[in-house]
């Protein structure tokens, strides 16, 4: 009788420990967050506060989130505002969830706008987050108007290898330039377009922030 | 070889040259004639033999197969009008030793009251007293006349006032031992009524046993069929089965769905233990949710261990050879795990609770609402933690539907295969019979196509023969030759059957 109760017990342990050690992700998410905060993009944080509500909404524990800020030299560690792998645990997810949330809102009361635009840099640190995520899925949503300006002297006009990485452009608003000679806007747009996939990466625009599940797609 | 080839045989005419390929065919295929009958009977034959082979090998397979399943049908119904006979003689046995154990004592009442009655009854028979031998004395000696004496009258008259006084005395003592008597059987009454009670609760006792010596002796009857093999108990016996199959599927069913209830009840929690995001392998299939449906298993099995130590199903034979007090430890032991997973269980289901609570207020923060506190929270909460623990317990009885449920299945899977075979058996038989057919369909299409030599032989041969047979039409001749060679191809299959 001792031996029933015994390997019954040991059965249960023995399951629960091989399950709980059975960390392998069948769908791992990863997403980087990029928000321009140059002087023409600054005043649109509210909407990536939405969109960042919606990804904290959606990810899943084991999935990783990045909210980083695009500025004069985006491609440092400093930028990045706050990043999450979150746990397996669905508590303490939703603990580094709501905690995320403060950051985000202590983030957007505190944006200073920086004098140029460094989108390249960013999207650097934003792959080197992604690759290390060991995500199946990866993900950089990029919030700005997609104009680079950057400091002379610094270098960003070589290929980018995205590693399978999907760019989705959200709200890529229209500059005073745009509206005199609607395809610089275009252009803009088609020129990242071809850089990513070119660097073996996808290219999508979101305008409409009622289609976010598209995102996924 | 394209069509073509056989257009060109005559240079600008290809109907011509069609005609004549057409017209050489006819002459080869009505030089062949006969040994292509041949070949198209003798390979619908080949065929349908084989066919006819196989249909006996799945009819073998079916009789197989139902005596195989009339065996074990009525080994279950055996075994099970054994186990009914079993406990109708435990009940027979329970009642005797509840009921009639007390049987001396009530014995020894009755005894008691009849010993009673009976002293009363001899009591109330005691004669009342007769007047003293000395009256007739007194009498003869009262009639002696007195012949004036004063002395004698004197005499005479205390004698008789001596007489009347015992006379008196008697009477008075007379009516005092009738009262008496009548006293006593008066006492009686309440001793005939406790014997009349007694008895009517011994006749009660014995109605109980004998209602059941009924019930016994019907199962005995039914069991006394089975063992005789007799086709009225195999027909109940499937009849049985097939209805155990369906109500104890109906409540397997049921029973499934408390097993999904109660993995609702589990699977949120155990991602806390097991983890949200991790899968078996490469599967799609969650660790949380393995992790949960394994508990509910654990509960089943402790469930079917706990049916079983009690006696209530016999799936595992090694379990109700044990001896009564290890079976009694195997009970205690499943029934205090049943607790603990109860408890397991409610404390998860507890859990769900917070952690749905949880999501809901972070769903809340996230869209920008202000989270707020339902009320009466706490009612679903006990209640989840309820179902949690009951749910075990209720689980614990999926034993008594799955044992009807395995054995009935046996004889049902039985019945259907034996079903398919014969279904298997008819379509063989109906190929054949098409493929025999359309071999003669083939023969006649042959002859159809050369049917102009037919004809042109038929005439020759009409007006070569004698005058009798000149009357007989070309086409019955024809017909004639093809049915004897069909008479000959089925002459020889029937021996080859026989």
């Amino acid at each position: 009788m001792k031996r029933i109760f015994f390997s019954l017990s040991v059965s249960v342990v023995i399951l629960l420990t091989v399950l709980a050690g059975c960390s392998d992700t069948r769908s791992k998410r990863a997403v980087y967050v990029l928000v321009d905060t140059s002087g023409t993009y600054s005043q649109q944080f509210d909407k990536v506060q939405g969109v960042m509500r919606y990804m904290l909404g959606t990810l899943l524990p084991g999935e990783s989130l990045a909210l980083a800020r695009i500025d004069s030299g985006s491609f440092s560690e400093q930028d990045i505002v706050a990043r999450m792998t979150f746990d397996l645990r669905p508590s303490m997810a939703n603990a580094q969830k709501r905690a995320f949330l403060e950051s985000i809102d202590s983030f957007g009361s505190s944006i200073t706008p920086s004098k140029y635009t460094d989108i390249t840099g960013g999207i650097l640190q934003a792959i080197e987050y992604l690759n290390e995520t060991r995500a199946t899925d990866k993900y950089i949503l990029i919030f700005s108007d997609l104009k680079e300006e950057i400091k002379q002297g610094q270098v960003r006009d070589f290929p980018i290898n995205f590693n399978g990485t999907r760019v989705v452009a959200i709200n890529v608003t229209k500059l005073n330039s745009d509206n005199v000679d609607p395809r610089e806007y275009q252009a803009r747009l088609e020129d990242w377009s071809v850089r990513v996939e070119q660097g073996n990466g996808s290219w999508k625009l979101i305008n409409d922030l009622n289609r976010l599940d598209s995102i996924w797609e | 070889m394209t069509f073509e080839f056989f257009t060109r045989l005559v240079d600008g005419q290809p109907e011509l040259s069609l005609l004549i390929w057409a017209s050489a065919l006819i002459v080869v295929m009505y030089i062949a004639r006969q040994q292509a009958h041949q070949i198209i009977l003798v390979m619908v034959r080949s065929v349908r033999n084989a066919l006819r082979i196989m249909a006996q090998s799945v009819m073998y397979a079916e009789k197989q197969l139902r005596n195989r399943n009339r065996e074990v049908l009525l080994a279950q119904g055996q075994e099970h009008a054994e186990r009914f006979i079993e406990r109708e003689f435990q009940r027979v046995e329970a009642l005797v030793n509840r009921d009639l154990s007390g049987y001396p004592s009530l014995q020894r009442d009755l005894q008691e009251q009849i010993t009673r009655i009976d002293e009363d009854y001899a009591q109330s028979g005691e004669v009342p007293p007769k007047p003293p031998e000395w009256l007739k004395a007194i009498d003869s000696v009262a009639k002696i006349p007195d012949n004036g004496s004063s002395v004698v009258g004197k005499i005479l008259n205390d004698i008789h006032k001596t007489l009347k006084k015992s006379l008196d005395k008697s009477m008075q003592e007379y009516r005092r031992a009738n009262r008496d008597r009548h006293n006593l059987l008066k006492k009686m009454m309440p001793y005939w009524r406790s014997l009349t009670s007694s008895l009517y609760t011994v006749e009660k006792k014995i109605t109980g046993l004998e209602q059941r010596s009924i019930i016994i002796d019907g199962q005995m009857q039914s069991y006394e069929d089975i063992r005789k093999q007799t086709a009225y108990a195999e027909r109940l016996l499937s009849s049985s089965s097939m209805t155990q199959f369906f109500v104890s599927g109906l409540a397997l069913v049921l029973a499934f769905v408390g097993m999904y209830v109660n993995f609702q009840l589990v699977a949120l929690p155990m991602e806390e233990m097991v983890g949200a995001s991790s899968y078996l392998g490469s599967s799609s299939i969650r660790a949380s949710d393995v992790a949960a449906l394994f508990i509910i298993s654990v509960e089943v099995i402790l469930g079917l261990f706990l049916m079983e130590s009690v006696g209530i199903t016999r799936l595992f034979p090694i379990i109700n050879l044990l001896e009564d007090h290890k079976r009694r430890i195997i009970f205690w032991i499943m029934l205090s795990f049943l607790f603990i997973f109860a408890g397991i269980e409610a404390s998860l289901a507890y859990m769900r609770d917070m952690l749905a609570a949880d999501r809901e207020a972070l769903s809340q923060l996230l869209s920008g609402a202000e989270v707020s506190e339902p009320a009466l929270r706490w009612i679903p909460s006990v209640g989840q933690m309820v179902m949690g623990f009951t749910l075990p317990f209720v689980l614990a009885f999926v034993a008594i539907p799955l044992e009807s449920f395995i054995h009935s299945f046996r004889t049902v899977s039985g019945l259907f295969g034996v079903w398919l075979l014969h279904m298997l058996v008819v379509f063989i038989r109906f190929l054949a019979n098409v493929i025999n057919g359309l071999g003669k369909t083939l023969v006649s299409a042959y002859d159809l196509l050369i049917f102009i030599p037919l004809k042109v032989e038929a005439s020759f041969m009409q007006k070569q023969s004698t005058p009798v047979v000149k009357t007989t039409t070309t086409e019955k001749a024809a017909k004639t030759e093809k049915s004897e060679a069909i008479e000959k191809v089925e002459k020889v299959e029937k021996d080859e059957t026989q």
